[in-house]
C-alpha cells in the first residue's frame, strides 16, 4: 500500500503541474479567445470585447491567486466554461459527448496491440534468430509509419477503392444513437477499420521491446535451471523468463500510453471518428482556446489514471513491491 | 514513439566496444548499415533537393487539365488540386522536415546531456528535483500539450516548433544519460583520474561523456524520431505554418483538399511515405546501436542451438551496474515516489540495470 500511495501522490504532483501549466499558459502568452473573436470579425467594435468577455467567462477579474483558486475549483467541478465557436455549448458537454467513442475504440485497440504484441515478443525473444528475427525490418517500417498515414492509406484501399469498410463517421448516417441493437452493430462496424489501424502501428512496438527484454532475460542463469531442471519449454518460457519480461513491459506500457493516445487522436480525423480527437482540431482551427485547454485537461488526467492502473497490476504482479511494503 | 523504460544502462565495457566499433563502417551491424544508407539518401535530398526542383512548390498552375493530374512525364509525382507540383513540394519539404528533426534532436540531446550529467553529478536533491521534473513530464502526453502550446502562440513557424518540441524533448534522454553516468562514475578508470588529480569538469568532459557518446547517439536517434513524428502530426493538424512547405503540410493540404475521395494517391503517398522511410531509417540505425552495445541482441547467426535455447559465443558475463546512491533523508523521501524506486529494494537492480537503449524507440515516438 506504501508504494501505490507514494505513487497516488507523485501523480498528483504531476496532475497540478499540467493544471498549472493549463493555467499559466493562456496568461503568458499574447492573444486569447476573445481577440481570436476579434480578429475574425473585424467589424466589430472594441467595447464588444468586454461584452464578450463577460459573457463567455473567459476575463480574469482579482489578483492572480484568486483566480487560480477558483480555476482549481472549476476544474474539479468538470466546469470549464462556456464554448467560444459553438457559443451556447458547455464545453464539459461537448467533451462529454466524444470521450466514450475515444476511450471505447482506443482503449480496446491499445490493450489489444499490448497482449498481442507482448505475445509475439515473448515468440520472438525466445526463437532469438528465427524467422520473426527475418520479419525485423518490415515492423520496424510499421513502426515508423505516422499513425495518420497509415489510416489515410487503409481508408483508401479498404473503404474506397473496395467497399469493405465504411468511409468514416462513428455510426451510419440513418442511424440515431442509443442503446439498440441496430445502433450498436453499426458503432462497431464504423469502429473496426480505425481500430485495426491503431492495432497494427502499435504492435510492433510492443513486440521488439518485449523480444529485446526476453533475449535479455533468457540469458540469466535462472531460466538456465530451470531448463536444467527438465521442466518443459512451455513452463520455461512462460513462468521463467515471460514472467519476469513483463515487468520492464509493463513499466513501458504505462509511460508508452500517452504516444498511444496522441497518435490515435491524430487518426480520428482521418475517420472523422466522433472522438475527443476531432473535437481537438476543430478546437484547433477555430481557435478555440477553453476547448483546446479542457481537451488537454481530460487526456491527461485520462493518462495519469491509466497509470496508476498499471501501478496497480504491477504491485500484484512484482513481489518485490509487496515485500516491500511489509518492510 | 515510445515504450519509455526507467533506467537504461549498458555494460561499460561493451560501451567502450561498441565505440570502436563505430569507426568502422564494415564492421557496423547490417541493421545501422541499411538504416545509414536510407538516411542518407534523404540527407541528401534534404540538401540538394531545393536546388533541383522541377517547379516552384507554390506555384499554381492556371491550366485547368494540369489541375489534380496523375504521374506523368512533366510531373513526375503529379499535380495538386491546384496545379502544383508535387514532386516539388516533396524536395523542398523533406528538407524543411529534416531541418526542424535535427534540430531539435541536437538541442534536446544537449539538454538530455547536461540534465543528466548534472543530476548524477551534483547527487542528492538535485538529482531527486531533475528526476521528479523529467518523471512529470514523461507521464503528461505531449502532443495534446503541444497542441495546447502551439495553438496558443501568435506565430505558427518553424522557429516556435523547434523550440516547444526541444524543450518537451529531453526528459527521457536525461534519465538514461544519468543512470548511465551513476554507472561509469563508479568504475575503475574514474577512480583512477580523480586519485591522479583531474578536475571534475575534466574527468566529465573526457571520461565520463566519451563513454557514452552511443548512448547518447541512440539518444539523439530517438528524438530525431520523436520531432518529425510529432511534426508531421502537428503540422497534420493545421499547427504549422501553412504556407511552407514540409511533410506534414503537404499531407494537411492533401487531406483539406479531399486527395483521398478524389482518388489523388500521387498527393498523399509521397510526403507519407518518405516520413516512414525516414522513421525506418532511424529505426533501423538505432537498433544497430543497439547491437553494437549490447552484444546480446546481436550475432543470432552465430548461435548455436543447444536442447532448443539459443546460446551466443558473444554472451557477456553480466556486470551489474551499482546504483547504490547516498540518499539523505529528503531525497530519499522524494526518490520512493518514483516507479524505479520498487527495483532499487530487493536488490533487483541487474534487472533493471542492463536494459536496451532502444526501448523507447519501439513505439517510435509515435505522437
Amino acid at each position: 500500500m506504501a508504494f501505490l500511495a507514494r505513487r497516488v501522490a507523485f501523480y498528483i504532483v504531476a496532475a497540478w503541474v499540467a493544471l498549472t501549466v493549463n493555467f499559466f499558459l493562456p496568461r503568458a502568452m499574447p492573444g486569447n479567445a476573445i481577440q481570436a473573436i476579434m480578429s475574425k470579425f473585424p467589424g466589430l467594435q472594441p467595447s464588444t470585447y468586454k461584452a464578450l468577455q463577460a459573457m463567455l467567462g473567459v476575463g480574469h477579474p482579482g489578483s492572480l491567486w484568486h483566480q487560480y483558486v477558483s480555476y482549481l475549483g472549476d476544474v474539479a467541478r468538470f466546469n470549464f466554461g462556456t464554448d467560444v465557436s459553438q457559443y451556447p455549448a458547455k464545453v464539459s458537454t461537448l467533451i462529454g459527448q466524444t470521450v466514450p467513442w475515444t476511450l471505447t475504440l482506443v482503449g480496446t485497440a491499445t490493450i489489444i496491440a499490448f497482449v498481442l504484441g507482448t505475445a509475439l515478443g515473448i515468440m520472438a525473444g525466445w526463437r532469438h534468430g528465427g524467422s520473426f528475427d527475418r520479419a525485423l525490418p518490415g515492423l520496424m517500417f510499421l513502426q515508423a509509419i505516422p499513425y495518420f498515414f497509415l489510416a489515410l492509406i487503409l481508408l483508401d484501399l479498404l473503404a474506397l477503392q473496395v467497399h469493405v469498410f465504411p468511409i468514416g463517421s462513428g455510426y451510419g448516417q440513418g442511424d440515431v444513437p442509443g442503446w439498440n441493437s441496430a445502433f450498436i452493430g453499426s458503432a462497431i462496424y464504423h469502429a473496426l477499420l480505425p481500430a485495426f489501424t491503431i492495432v497494427i502501428t502499435s504492435v510492433a512496438g510492443w513486440m521488439l521491446q518485449m523480444r529485446n527484454v526476453m533475449i535479455t532475460t533468457i540469458g540469466e542463469d535462472y531460466v538456465l535451471a530451470g531448463q536444467a531442471k527438465g521442466l518443459k519449454d512451455r513452463r520455461v518460457i512462460l513462468t521463467y523468463a515471460a514472467r519476469n519480461a513483463l515487468l520492464p513491459q509493463l513499466q513501458g506500457f504505462g509511460l508508452a500510453l500517452g504516444f498511444v493516445v496522441s497518435g490515435a487522436i491524430v487518426m480520428e480525423i482521418v475517420f472523422s471518428y466522433p472522438g475527443i480527437g476531432l473535437l481537438l482540431v476543430n478546437a484547433v482551427t477555430s481557435n478555440d482556446y477553453p476547448l483546446m485547454q479542457a481537451i488537454f485537461l481530460v487526456i491527461t488526467f485520462a493518462v495519469l489514471l491509466a497509470n496508476l492502473i498499471v501501478d496497480i497490476v504491477i504491485v500484484f504482479v512484482d513481489p518485490r513491491a509487496r515485500t516491500r511494503e511489509a518492510t | 514513439m515510445a515504450v519509455v523504460l526507467p533506467v537504461t544502462t549498458v555494460d561499460a565495457g561493451a560501451l567502450v566496444e561498441g565505440r570502436q566499433r563505430l569507426g568502422r563502417w564494415s564492421r557496423l551491424p547490417t541493421k545501422a548499415k541499411a538504416g545509414a544508407i536510407l538516411l542518407g539518401i534523404f540527407v541528401l535530398a534534404a540538401i540538394i533537393g531545393p536546388f533541383v526542383t522541377p517547379y516552384d512548390p507554390s506555384y499554381q498552375n492556371p491550366s485547368l487539365s494540369l489541375s489534380l493530374h496523375g504521374p506523368y512525364a512533366a510531373h513526375l509525382l503529379g499535380t495538386t488540386s491546384s496545379g502544383q507540383d508535387v514532386l516539388s513540394q516533396l524536395l523542398v519539404g523533406i528538407r524543411l522536415t529534416m531541418e526542424l528533426a535535427i534540430l531539435v534532436g541536437a538541442i534536446a540531446t544537449v539538454l538530455s546531456v547536461v540534465v543528466g550529467v548534472a543530476a548524477a553529478t551534483f547527487g542528492g536533491l538535485w538529482d531527486e528535483f531533475l528526476s521528479l521534473v523529467s518523471n512529470v513530464f514523461l507521464v503528461i502526453p505531449a502532443l495534446p500539450l503541444l497542441v495546447v502550446l502551439l495553438g496558443m502562440l501568435p506565430q505558427k513557424g518553424q522557429a516556435p516548433t523547434i523550440i516547444v518540441l526541444s524543450i518537451l524533448g529531453w526528459p527521457w534522454g536525461a534519465k538514461v544519460i544519468r543512470a548511465q553516468t551513476l554507472a561509469i562514475r563508479n568504475r575503475d578508470f574514474v577512480a583512477a583520474a580523480r586519485e591522479t588529480g583531474e578536475s571534475t569538469w575534466r574527468i566529465l568532459a573526457f571520461e565520463i561523456i566519451p563513454n557514452q557518446v552511443s548512448l547518447i547517439a541512440a539518444n539523439f536517434v530517438n528524438t530525431v524520431l520523436y520531432a518529425i513524428a510529432t511534426s508531421v502530426a502537428l503540422a497534420f493538424i493545421g499547427l504549422a505554418d501553412l504556407s511552407s512547405w514540409s511533410l506534414g503540410t503537404m499531407l494537411y493540404w492533401a487531406q483539406s483538399q479531399q486527395a483521398l475521395t478524389l482518388g489523388a494517391w500521387w498527393w498523399f503517398a509521397p510526403p507519407g511515405l518518405a516520413v516512414a522511410l525516414i522513421g525506418t531509417g532511424l529505426v533501423l540505425l538505432n537498433t544497430g546501436i543497439d547491437e553494437l552495445v549490447n552484444p546480446r541482441l546481436r550475432d543470432a547467426a552465430n548461435a548455436s542451438r543447444i536442447a532448443g535455447r539459443r546460446l551466443q559465443p558473444t554472451d557477456p558475463t553480466p556486470v551489474l551496474a551499482d546504483l547504490s546512491l547516498q540518499r539523505t533523508r529528503v531525497s530519499a523521501f522524494l526518490h520512493s515516489f518514483s516507479r524505479s524506486s520498487l527495483a532499487d529494494g530487493g536488490g533487483g537492480n541487474g534487472a533493471i540495470s542492463r536494459r536496451s537503449t532502444t526501448s523507447r524507440s519501439s513505439n517510435g515516438g509515435q505522437p
